[in-house]
């Protein structure tokens, strides 16, 4: 852990308007996370963990409150600039891997590059992928790769532009006990070799235990 | 990288991509074998105009224009009148009627025909003897597998066909001047008159005497101006019919790709979401459909191009005589223009639609 903080939020709301109703997604939440810190949220279903993910990957903007990434002040973004934010500084990792099915695995990842507007792998990033293990299954579609793989390019396709933090949002929700093992491992050991920060979501204690430090959301707070 | 997931895109719904551009490709077609018909026709025409040997035509003085396809509105009359006239060589009267859709039969004063003309050339059988007899070209003759000697039933008349003449001077059907007359109640009637001269030369000057003597009656024009009329832009009638097919190839251009790009853009929500969390700006979702079209419409003009050669060659096949039909290469880019006009509107609305798609929203698309 770092004493720098990556992440600082004071106070975030979220509240949804759908028809006449709305909905408090996120009611003050207070968290840090230092540079370097692997951090995973949990709690129960609707307790607004992934209202917290979407607004710390730029995805939707803050009703209220103070959110900082990477020094960026999130709620003075426009949209657009939402969008280089998220080119820039943030990988995403999902649940549902998210690939996109028509180009292999080497494509998706050079996909991304290119909407983060790089030209060439950064630096170390051979090595990145060897330690995903998937270095030779680049020329492969999704669909000829198993769930533990895909996720595994997911992973790789989230750090090709070196992004600030690293938004894991159930990463082995859809994967068996061997394949989450190894995920997980290999966030662990990315975090400790390159110091990504990063923030996963999870309701696996077990998948929690791998990161740095658990932070438990309920009722859109953070406890 | 685009470019690479537009054609991968593009690959992966190969049966929608292929379906999509030939219909695109359809109209490319429709476009470019109508433009080839229509001058097909005007060129088939202006030959056999100028194949007559005429100098000057005189035709009925009105406000239907120099191409018309009327019959019997001149007095029989006026042959001799003209034939009398200081440098006329030759003067014919000729009956002009419509028979098969496009297709004309002439009646003609076959000796008088024969000066001007310096003769048809028979490929089998010889000139008309009695008043039933028909000569058709060699086209209409293959077309429709003719010999001398059979009996052919046009204008509800049986006619003794008794030669065959190689194409390109009057009508496919050529007839006795007085039979034709009597079966389509034009007594002492014609449609227009071929003037030889005895100096081709002297034809501008002529026209004008004719006109000056005629005015009211008679309308003089050179062969030479009377063929270079025998082009799309003197047909209102035909440049309004391509301009109403232009317009439907355009709108089902529109139509076809509107419904691919939207079908596309539904079930792509989930993607078009995660280009959105990777960074993708809504310029970037509508360039990537833009491209989309583009390609659907640039595949769909090479198909049309491709279908409108087969096109013609299946209807020179078919109807050599009866549909003359052409190449029109200098079409290729408006057609090409057209189908991607077409392409780029229907890609506009689904382009939009993706672009404000709420990528939350997108991303839990199942």
């Amino acid at each position: 852990m770092n004493d720098i903080a990556m992440i600082q939020v004071r106070g975030l709301r979220k509240t949804y308007h759908t028809g006449d109703v709305d909905v408090h997604a996120l009611r003050g939440v207070d968290l840090d996370v230092g540079h370097g810190e692997f951090l995973a949220v949990m709690g129960p279903s609707g307790s607004g963990k992934s209202t917290l993910f979407h607004i710390l990957g730029g995805l939707a903007p803050p009703s209220d409150g103070h959110v900082v990434v990477d020094g960026l002040d999130l709620r003075a973004l426009t949209e657009s600039e939402r969008t280089e934010m998220r080119q820039r500084k943030i990988g995403f990792v999902f649940q549902k891997y998210n690939l996109l099915p028509t180009l292999t695995a080497r494509d998706n990842i050079a996909l991304a590059q290119a909407l983060g507007k790089r030209t060439s792998w950064p630096e170390g990033f051979n090595e990145v992928l060897e330690l995903l293990g998937i270095k030779h299954r680049l020329q492969h579609k999704p669909r000829a790769l198993s769930g533990g793989e895909q996720q595994r390019v997911a992973i790789a396709r989230a750090l090709v532009n070196q992004p600030a933090i690293l938004l894991a949002d159930e990463p082995t929700g859809n994967l068996d006990t061997e394949n989450s093992d190894l995920v997980l491992n290999l966030l662990r050991d990315l975090n400790k070799r390159t110091r990504q920060t990063i923030l996963m979501i999870t309701h696996n204690p077990e998948a929690a235990a791998f990161a740095d430090r658990t932070v438990t959301m309920r009722d859109g707070r953070v406890h | 990288m685009i470019n690479k997931l537009v054609i991968e895109n593009l690959k992966h719904r190969w049966v929608r991509t292929l379906l999509s551009a030939l219909v695109v490709g359809v109209q490319v077609m429709s476009i470019l074998t109508l433009i080839g018909l229509s001058r097909g026709l005007l060129q088939d025409s202006a030959n056999r105009a100028k194949g007559t040997g005429a100098d000057i035509v005189l035709q009925p003085d009105t406000k239907q224009g120099t191409i018309s396809f009327a019959s019997g509105q001149v007095k029989q009359s006026f042959v001799p009148f003209v034939a009398k006239q200081p440098h006329v060589r030759q003067a014919v009267g000729v009956l002009t009627q419509s028979v098969e859709l496009i297709t004309s039969m002439n009646g003609v004063n076959f000796d008088e025909f024969q000066k001007i003309s310096g003769g048809l050339r028979f490929l089998s059988g010889g000139p008309p003897q009695g008043p039933d007899d028909l000569i058709v070209d060699e086209a209409y003759a293959r077309q429709n597998r003719l010999q001398v000697g059979q009996t052919v039933k046009l204008l509800n008349h049986n006619w003794h066909l008794v030669g065959i003449v190689q194409g390109g001077m009057l009508a496919r059907f050529i007839v006795p001047l007085t039979t034709l007359q009597d079966l389509t109640s034009n007594t002492q009637r014609i449609s227009q008159i071929l003037v030889k001269l005895d100096d081709p030369s002297l034809a501008d000057r002529e026209v004008a005497e004719f006109n000056r003597q005629l005015k009211g009656n008679l309308r003089a024009i050179s062969m030479a101006d009377l063929v270079s009329l025998f082009n799309i832009n003197n047909i209102p009638q035909l440049k309004a019919f391509i301009a109403v097919i232009t317009v439907l190839a355009v709108v089902v251009g529109f139509l076809v790709v509107f419904l691919s790009m939207y079908t596309a853009v539904v079930e792509r929500t989930r993607e078009i979401g995660i280009l959105k969390a990777l960074g993708a700006k809504p310029f970037t979702i509508i360039d990537i459909l833009v491209r989309e079209a583009v390609v659907l419409a640039l595949v769909g003009c090479i198909l049309g191009i491709v279908l409108a050669v087969v096109a013609k060659g299946v209807i020179l096949a078919i109807a050599p005589a009866s549909l003359p039909v052409t190449d029109a290469p200098d079409w290729w880019p408006i057609a090409a223009a057209i189908a991607l006009g077409g392409a780029l509107l229907g890609a506009i609305y689904p382009g939009l639609k993706a672009a404000r798609q709420d990528a939350i929203e997108a991303l839990s698309y199942e």
